[in-house]
């Protein structure tokens, strides 16, 4: 038998950084996801992997210490929740027009403002349409399971250091503060130095090399024409992820009028509704969005063609939704249901708003 | 001799750093910024830590410092600069890491990163440049700006009892067990050119003897957004800034002076 | 076979350490568990509960209206839960401290005096063991042997002694769990 473990999604995304061979986490303690550091000062990951984790001063502080730490060509990662991550927006958006490889978490809980420290999913417009100032995308993954918290750690540095673009691990209070069955993988080794500078020679600001050009890390060109280029030079790596990094998981699609289109613990609360549903004789499927950018827009519309309808099923007040009817293009009925404010909607709850907006509305 | 003697390596008595670059600097005639990247360079040829030495450059007039100090160089969002050089250092501990920040920079939006770099004694250099105004802008008022100073933000000159007073976050900052060598110099003669450098000298001195946080304040001065003539700044700052903000060593080997 | 189950009452009388062990010991039987707590300022001496469950296969919903079984360790969780057990299920609780006792007519009751059996015991920290045991005696999915596996892999080393302790409050609580109704 595998090694298994019981853990909190936030524990088990805290070891999972640092067997992804992670070299430094920064982070600010905030309701649903303080866990996550308090996990790896237990843990020491220094002692381990040679891993850095520091308590700083602030949200703002933390996401200005990955940015030097991913410029200098480390590993670094960050994680937060709602009211923090808008903190850390200015450093997001430096670290994307930067072209700097970073992860951030966000546990979301509910907002606006200091809003509540249950879950939400009412983040979904900052984390997939950039966020922060200025015209950048960062690749979002959603977790459903405290399992993906693990998995998905590694992809998102992968992800990161391939196009050298932040990414962001959406989770929820649901994913973060739940325990599952969990694996672990291997310890990957965290990258010497050596091959730091043999891998991103070209780009990191580890000390300038005599054999080797300066290296510059900034977002900033005051002239608009090559900030324009460099514009265009972002928008083409988002167009690559749409092609490349593309991933979701259709759960009994095949036969179904229906889809609840969903991610995250609503994915989870949506696949309940689906047993319910099918149960009372309706064909439902779930169409569950792994990553919320890039969105699955042309595989939506192409399902849109076979259904009768679609829920989305969001803890907002009706996010995803603009990015589903833009991708259905009309061709079938699609509506939005979902507690919000840090309200968890109940399976049966959205069983009935499937019923009465989609199959008798 | 002729010039083309006078030019030949054997016969220079003083070249440009190589860690310079051939750009023409941004600043205005008269500025001191130009002197302090110079002298900040040259220690870090003489040190021959040109290799291992990572700077970052904060927002305000210095922003493009990357363009003219000729090493790798990273670009902070405003105020983060002692939050990006933590980041860097803490994972190249073995490598040189300074900031180079003007007063808005360093006094009032990156306040608290400066104040918490300060007191986890991160292994460090800061170079603050202190002109009492912000001069990017076009001439509004920072932290640093003396009582009565016009600017354009306080175009009555500075009000105490509704603009605070001018900030000494210097002598603030050397107050913390982290930070090992605080002083306070100008570049304005070059005697004082000369004492700036050996104080930039030291701080780097410090960071390899992995002791702390060393911190110079480089008080300068800023002709456009003072509104005279460059000698006539000068002068200006040495009545008016100095004897709010007087030169000289505030701490040393960790004891407050 | 899942088995969809709420522990509700105090914080501080071990419900979501009792959760976290049915769930360890559900692993141990090679089941899917998931383990979700209410989480809050409301943890230390006001109300904590914990979903659990356990099942043969993926587990869909971590939250969840209505539950198989529902463990109820104080009045204001028995005013919330008695209404969200199934029509058929399963409802034990401690009478201590409960004024108002369950009326459904359509699920099964029991009770457990685990506050009594703790305290009798000498140590009330095995108060959540007491009700654990007469959960396993009401509802047999997790045996006793990986309940004991399960606490030797959750617990720290220099805890193991502890072990025997806990595994006598799970036998008295199997031994002294009483029939309120069976339906």
């Amino acid at each position: 038998m595998a090694d298994i473990k019981l853990m909190k999604g936030n524990e088990a995304l805290a070891e999972a950084a640092i067997r992804a061979g992670c070299d430094a986490y920064f982070g600010y303690p905030i309701t649903p996801q303080s866990e996550v550091i308090e996990y790896l000062m237990m843990e020491r990951p220094e002692d381990r992997t040679g891993m850095i984790v520091l308590q700083a001063e602030s949200e703002i502080a933390a996401i200005h210490m990955v940015y030097g730490a991913a410029g200098a060509g480390k590993k670094a990662m960050t994680s937060s929740s709602s009211p923090g991550i808008s903190l850390k927006e200015e450093g997001i958006s430096y670290l994307a027009g930067s072209e700097l490889p970073a992860v951030i978490v966000n546990v979301v809980r509910g907002g606006p403002g200091l809003g509540t420290i249950q879950p939400s999913q009412a983040d979904y417009f900052q984390s997939t349409k950039g966020g922060g100032h200025g015209d950048y995308r960062l690749y979002v993954l959603a977790p459903a399971s405290v399992q993906e918290m693990v998995d998905f750690v590694d992809i998102a540095f992968e992800v990161a250091f391939k196009y050298r673009n932040p990414v962001m691990i959406l989770a929820d209070g649901i994913i973060g503060q739940m325990m599952e069955k969990v694996v672990f993988p291997e310890q990957k080794p965290r990258l010497t130095d050596e091959e730091i500078e043999e891998k991103y020679g070209d780009w990191v600001t580890n000390g300038k090399r005599n054999n080797k050009e300066r290296n510059i890390i900034t977002s900033l060109d005051l002239d608009p024409y090559k900030q324009e280029a460099h514009n265009h030079k972002l928008q083409e790596k988002y167009r690559l992820m749409q092609e490349d990094e593309l991933m979701y998981e259709m759960i009994d699609c095949e036969d179904a009028d229906y889809i609840l289109v969903a991610y995250g613990s609503s994915a989870r609360i949506s696949q309940k509704a689906m047993q319910l549903a099918r149960e009372k004789g309706y064909k439902v499927g779930i169409f569950r969005l792994i990553t919320l950018f890039p969105f699955p827009s042309k595989e939506l519309n192409e399902l849109a063609g076979k259904v009768k309808g679609f829920l989305a099923v969001e803890m907002s007040a009706g996010q995803m939704i603009e990015d589903l009817k833009l991708a259905i293009e009309g061709k079938a009925k699609a509506e939005h249901y979902g507690r919000y404010g840090g309200v968890v909607h109940s399976p049966e709850e959205v069983l009935e708003a499937l019923e009465n907006q989609i199959i008798k509305g | 001799m002729e010039i083309i003697d006078i030019i030949k390596p054997e016969n220079l008595i003083y070249t440009k750093t190589k860690n310079m670059t051939d750009k023409h600097l941004s600043y205005c005639p008269g500025c001191g910024h130009g002197t302090a990247h110079n002298i900040t360079m040259e220690v870090v040829e003489e040190m021959g830590i040109t290799a291992d030495t990572i700077g970052v450059a904060p927002v305000g007039c210095s922003v493009l410092a990357y363009e003219f100090m000729n090493i790798d160089m990273t670009q902070a969002a405003h105020g983060r600069a002692p939050a990006v050089a933590t980041g860097i250092k803490r994972v190249y501990p073995d490598k040189f890491v300074f900031t180079y920040q003007g007063d808005g920079d360093l006094a009032a939006i990156g306040g608290n990163e400066t104040l918490h770099a300060c007191n986890r004694g991160e292994n460090i250099v800061i170079i603050f440049v202190n002109n009492g105004i912000y001069g990017m802008t076009g001439g509004q008022m920072a932290p640093t700006t003396l009582d009565g100073m016009r600017t354009s933000t306080s175009p009555y000159g500075r009000e105490i009892e509704t603009m605070g007073s001018p900030l000494k976050i210097t002598e603030l900052i050397a107050q913390l067990p982290g930070v090992h060598y605080v002083t306070r110099q100008a570049v304005h003669t070059a005697q004082a050119v000369r004492k700036a450098k050996r104080a930039i000298r030291k701080a780097f001195e410090v960071q390899k003897d992995k002791k702390g946080l060393a911190f110079v304040e480089i008080v300068s001065n800023c002709n456009s957004g003072w509104k005279m003539e460059p000698v006539a700044s000068n002068e200006w700052m040495v009545e008016h800034m100095f004897p709010y903000f007087p030169l000289g060593d505030i701490k040393v080997n960790g004891k407050l002076k | 076979m899942t088995e969809e189950l709420i522990i509700a009452g105090f914080g501080g009388q071990g419900v979501l350490s009792m959760g976290k062990i049915l769930a360890y010991s559900a692993i141990m039987q090679d089941q899917e568990v998931s383990w979700m707590p209410s989480y809050g300022p409301e943890m230390r001496g006001g109300t904590a509960n914990v979903t659990v469950i356990i099942s043969d296969e993926r587990i869909s919903s971590p939250i969840l209206t209505k539950y198989d079984t529902a463990i109820i360790l104080n009045q204001q969780s028995m005013d919330k839960f008695e209404s969200s057990v199934k029509p058929g299920g399963t409802l034990l609780y401690d009478p201590n401290g409960i004024l108002v006792h369950p009326k459904r007519k359509d699920i099964n009751i029991y009770r457990i005096t685990g506050s009594k059996i703790s305290t009798q015991m000498g140590n009330k920290k095995v108060f959540n063991m007491v009700i654990l045991g007469a959960y396993m005696k009401a509802k047999p999915i997790v045996q006793l042997e990986n309940v004991i596996k399960g606490l030797k892999k959750s617990l720290p080393e220099r805890y193991h002694k502890l072990i025997p302790l806990n595994e006598s409050a799970i036998t008295k609580g199997m031994e002294n769990i009483e029939i309120v109704q069976e339906i």
